[in-house]
């Protein structure tokens, strides 16, 4: 701790810091734009000027910039100098010279950090009078919008782009006053993290394009805290409403988990909510339920209920609290889990190594901190792309610790890239093709699936003699093994990333043993696994069946009815094997927010809520649970979360008259008492009566506009506005005004900071956990030891028939997430289908790239364009992971290649 | 006493006054032209809507009575998708008027809106969009603003240099 003097007043600082990230934390406004807290300061566009005094005496003092200025002990510095402000209201007048008379049409207004910044030094009327700069735009592909002229060239789009998220397409071209931040040409944004553009330009040049569709003022948003639904990571989201439909989706502060940013998944996933593919009111075998909707509905679910065993099939998508209000509904000996016995298995593994104690699942912040890394058989860009770029900052760990060395500070951006230049720490990739996490790689070990799994089996064995080594690995692979194993022995923070994309036991199995065999040595190792859905991790640690088990049941008879929840049980197993499922079991519910294939299966489809009008809790891959809130209430009222109407269900179950059910009681209370390896699931946000001084925590901001208005063309009376029972936040925008506790956050506002950059005043310390902690709660235990019982490597899953491949499923970032490919944006990112196939197999099958090939995969027959594939083994092919229209393929699969005959 | 009489005789002397009150509504009242009154939507003088949906009178408006949605056309112009104003909660303060930047929404000297239904006084976009440019003439925001929709190309506005040759590297 350092003391110094801000105006004549003593304060403590952390001593390694910057000014501008002291005075910031110290609660002084003081303007900038180039620095940001992830990614540290390069002075590049003089805002943040401040005056520095040699002592006490000193009274001329000199300007600094604050950004570029370490922290020292005794210090005496002036925020307020009449010099320093005279400067930095001088240089945002400088700054707006060429900057455009567009905020009424710009979609940053109202959260734009240039605005915030000209308002607090001051800068109220435009003296300039000469002619402004113009710049042509580009078109950057569905996601991000390009509007140049308003640029002030802080250089932060391509410090993020290009040095934080190895971006390759976005640039600055051009010299002096005529810099240009955009693509060589026109183009789609390639980066998987393009969306944060948005909130890390501090004006409008990149602005969120699927938001201008629908276009918002951040004040007019009803706002939630959130968690993002397209992958296992669980980023903390905040939604924002407007007119019963969702607007907008950006990164919510949590420093253990996504920081301050979020994938373009997370971010433009999210018009499914909106889509015209929802389910509206419930559907009695085809027909729609009307009249008296409710006595119908009941009417028709005695027949349902008459049925005896019915069997409850739950889904990974799909909160803690719908899961279990189903396995309560049904009993827990016919509650099934929504995905294949593969799967399933897989997570079995995933959940006993964990639970051993000697394995830690790191959090987002720690795998940053890893300084040597293995990837087994997972692709995180494309399978938890928020992973993949927290493994970009892992690889710079190493060289920063030799720049420590010769004292550059950790904020000092500018100098750390120029002595790293190409440097980087240790990573090792095993996966069957490239991926684009390579450009990072010391090693990469390209393989069948069985191969990486005898690889990591092999790293195992050097790292315990326990593990069992494999034979079969020739001399070189034995080696690279060897290599890898003394790195990961010597590094101080090795990091294993492994995952189900594959749905190989092999591979987990070997990353499951890599990580006990460090934890044996060094009290704990580090192990990060990717599991494919949201919820994957809650559900499995239910510990239910599989679906194929579910598949059995039916097939011994005795089930009279199914209920599946959230679930397109075409994307889970084989079609013919569902198809079959729904022959036999007549008398099936389905519970979805959307159409697809398995809903129109249905007897009975119960409309339900998303994530974005309903409550719900769940577990992300590293076991944290966390809660995300309802954003809006629907205006259609057969919209409702899945627990509730599965909750009523099972009051009427036990014969409650449908006119007198209850509200059901706290879920997930219940849900620790029956399954206590949830406990602390229960803590992770304050109870639903929590208030501050009396009062809620608003939805709405304070500027919120319309409110007599808006509805005012249905009934000039406005309605009473909708009650929130389960969630201490409320839907109008009275309440508490201050800062709220971190889980229930619903957007980040302080006075004078209207944009994103307000999160500053909501940290315990800039770049810090929010106040109070950072949401969440992790639900493993470790320490405790148990014994260590290392995997045994199963027999090779794939044994080739004549004439079969074994089919590799890749997973895209956009496509194959069951939810957010019904958003337009992601869809049109979304890649057409394909075979992968090696050169060897090209040449045998005498076809070129982008000739047709047809596939024959368990019932299905698919005619694909070929892309070959040098690294990629022979006898090997690769198809994108479940596309919609490759739905109905059970994994592991095999399949026939032919050639189509003309 | 002496008071009492004369408050009287005052009041005798305004028989001879101009008289203040009229016959409305046969006779009309004269409105000063920035009378605050009925409020409607303007046009520039290529007759485009004025309104680009920038929500600023909706977020000044200390009744919140006005709701619009921004839309754009192929141009990337943006336009209310819908405007709406209820004036049965409408106070007539102005602010609106004061925080629009595009000259659109302007209160002009009229008062004669009552209505038997109160859901009557729920006005749409063309019940306040008037073929005029109101008190404002000759004002196209488009034309200043730096974006293109339609109205100008890049670097053709008031005020505009022509756009920046990113190839060259002359001063």
């Amino acid at each position: 701790m350092a003391h110094i003097n801000i105006d004549k007043t003593s304060y403590e600082a952390k001593e390694g810091k910057n000014l501008l990230e002291t005075c910031l934390t110290l609660g002084f406004n003081l303007p900038y734009f180039c620095w940001h807290p992830a990614m540290g300061s390069v002075g590049a566009c003089r805002q943040c000027a401040v005056k520095v005094f040699k002592d006490e005496n000193d009274t001329q003092g000199r300007l600094v910039m604050s950004c570029m200025e370490s922290v020292r002990d005794n210090m005496f510095l002036s925020v307020d100098d009449p010099v320093a402000k005279a400067f930095r209201s001088q240089n945002i007048e400088w700054l707006m010279t060429n900057h455009p008379h567009d905020c009424a049409v710009c979609d940053e207004g109202g959260s734009c950090h240039l605005q915030d910044m000209t308002v607090m030094t001051g800068h109220a009327y435009r003296r300039f009078e000469f002619k402004k700069r113009t710049y042509k735009n580009q078109y950057l592909g569905p996601f991000v919008n390009h509007e140049m002229n308003r640029c002030i060239q802080c250089y932060r789009c391509v410090r993020f782009y290009k040095d934080y998220a190895g971006g390759k397409d976005l640039d600055v071209f051009g010299a002096h006053n005529h810099v240009y931040f955009g693509r060589e040409s026109d183009g789609v944004l390639e980066n998987e993290f393009s969306g944060n553009l948005a909130e890390i330009c501090p004006t409008g040049v990149f602005t969120d394009k699927t938001l201008k569709d629908h276009y918002t003022r951040k004040w007019d948003m009803t706002m939630a805290p959130s968690i993002c639904q397209h992958c296992s990571v669980g980023c903390n989201i905040i939604a924002g409403e407007r007119y019963g439909k969702l607007r907008q989706i950006t990164s919510r502060f949590n420093s253990e988990v996504n920081g301050y940013f979020i994938c373009d998944r997370g971010r433009f996933g999210y018009e499914f909510v909106n889509g015209i593919t929802r389910v509206q009111q419930p559907v009695i075998r085809g027909a729609m339920v009307g009249g008296d909707e409710k006595r119908n509905l009941y009417d028709n679910l005695k027949t349902f209920f008459e049925n005896l065993d019915i069997i409850g099939i739950g889904s990974p998508r799909a909160s803690l609290e719908a899961n279990f209000a189903l396995r309560q509904l049904v009993g827990e000996e016919h509650f099934y889990q929504g995905i294949s016995e593969n799967q399933a298995g897989l997570l079995r593994i995933l959940l006993a190594t964990l639970n051993s104690g000697k394995v830690h699942t790191p959090s987002i912040k720690e795998i940053e901190q890893a300084d040597a890394v293995l990837i087994l058989g997972e692709d995180p860009t494309n399978a938890a792309p928020r992973i993949a770029l927290a493994l970009r900052q892992a690889v710079r760990r190493k060289p920063l610790e030799h720049a420590q060395n010769i004292k550059i500070p950790a904020w000092h951006d500018a100098a750390l890239r120029e002595f790293i230049q190409e440097e980087k720490g240790d990573m090792f990739i095993a996966f069957p093709v490239e991926i684009k996490l390579d450009e990072l790689s010391s090693d990469t070990f390209f393989g069948s699936p069985d191969e990486i799994a005898r690889f990591g089996f092999a790293i195992a064995s050097y790292l315990n003699e326990e593990v069992v080594s494999p034979d079969g690995l020739d001399e070189a692979t034995e080696k690279r093994a060897f290599a890898i194993a003394a790195i990961l022995k010597n590094a101080e923070h090795p990091l294993i990333i492994s995952g189900t994309s594959l749905g190989h036991e092999g591979i987990v199995k070997a990353a499951c043993n890599i990580a006990l065999a460090i934890g044996v040595q060094k009290e704990i190792g580090s192990l990060s696994l990717i599991v494919p859905e949201c919820n994957s991790m809650g559900l499995a640690m239910m510990q239910a069946p599989a679906l194929d088990k579910a598949f059995e049941a039916v097939q011994q008879g005795g089930v009279g009815a199914a209920i599946i929840l959230e679930n397109d049980l075409y994307q889970r197993a084989e079609k013919t094997d569902v198809d079959h499922f729904f022959e036999t079991c007549r008398h099936v519910m389905v519970l979805d927010h959307l159409h697809h294939a398995t809903t129109s299966q249905a007897s009975l489809l119960i409309p339900v809520s998303t994530f974005a009008e309903g409550d719900g809790t769940m577990v992300s891959h590293e076991g944290r649970a966390q809660r995300f809130f309802q954003v809006f209430m629907p205006k259609n009222e057969n919209i409702r979360e899945s627990w509730l109407w599965l909750d009523e269900f099972r009051q009427f179950k036990n014969g409650v008259d449908p006119q007198e059910l209850n509200e059901p009681g706290n879920l997930i209370e219940e849900l620790v008492r029956v399954i206590p390896q949830f406990k602390g699931a229960e803590t992770v946000s304050p109870p639903s009566d929590f208030r501050i001084n009396g009062q809620r925590i608003p939805r709405e901001p304070h500027r919120y506009s319309g409110r007599t208005a808006m509805l005012a063309n249905i009934a000039v009376s406005e309605p009473k506005p909708s009650q929130d029972d389960d969630s201490p936040l409320s839907f109008t925008m009275e309440g508490y005004r201050g800062i709220p506790p971190a889980p229930l956050i619903p957007f980040f506002w302080a006075p004078g900071w209207n944009s994103v950059q307000s999160i500053n005043k909501y940290q315990i310390e800039v770049g810090g956990p929010l106040h109070g902690g950072d949401p969440g709660r992790r639900l493993f235990i470790e320490g405790e030891m148990s014994r260590i019982d290392f995997w045994k490597m199963p027999v090779s899953q794939f044994l080739a028939e004549s004439g079969e491949t074994e089919i590799i499923p890749l997973t895209h970032i956009f496509g194959s997430e069951a939810l957010s490919v019904y958003s337009a944006a992601v869809a049109e990112r979304a890649p057409s289908p394909y075979v992968l196939i090696s050169e060897k197999d090209a040449e045998k099958f005498d076809v070129a790239e982008h000739a047709l090939l047809r596939l024959r995969i368990q019932t299905q027959c698919f005619d694909l364009p070929v892309k070959i594939k040098k690294e990629l083994r022979p006898g090997l092919a690769a198809i994108p992971f479940n596309l919609p229209s490759m739905a109905g393929i059970g994994w592991p699969a095999k399949g026939i290649l032919s050639k189509i005959e003309p | 006493m002496i008071s009492l009489l004369r408050s009287m005789g005052l009041t005798f002397l305004h028989m001879f006054r101009k008289r203040e009150t009229i016959q409305y509504p046969e006779e009309k009242v004269t409105l000063h032209p920035r009378w605050r009154g009925r409020i409607v939507l303007t046009r520039d003088p290529d007759m485009g809507e004025r309104c680009v949906g920038c929500y600023l009178c909706a977020a000044a408006c200390p009744v919140d009575c006005i709701s619009l949605q921004a839309t754009e056309d192929e141009n990337g112009r943006r336009y209310p998708e819908f405007f709406r104003i209820n004036f049965s909660r409408c106070i007539f303060c102005g602010y609106c008027e004061e925080a629009c930047p595009t000259y659109a929404i302007q209160l002009i000297p009229d008062f004669e809106m009552a209505e038997y239904n109160r859901q009557n006084l729920v006005y749409e976009k063309e019940d306040l969009l008037i073929n005029s440019e109101g008190k404002y003439p000759g004002y196209n925001y488009y034309k200043v603003a730096g974006l293109s929709a339609g109205i100008k190309g890049k670097g053709e506005g008031d005020n505009e240099e022509p756009p920046v040759d990113v190839h060259s590297l002359l001063p």
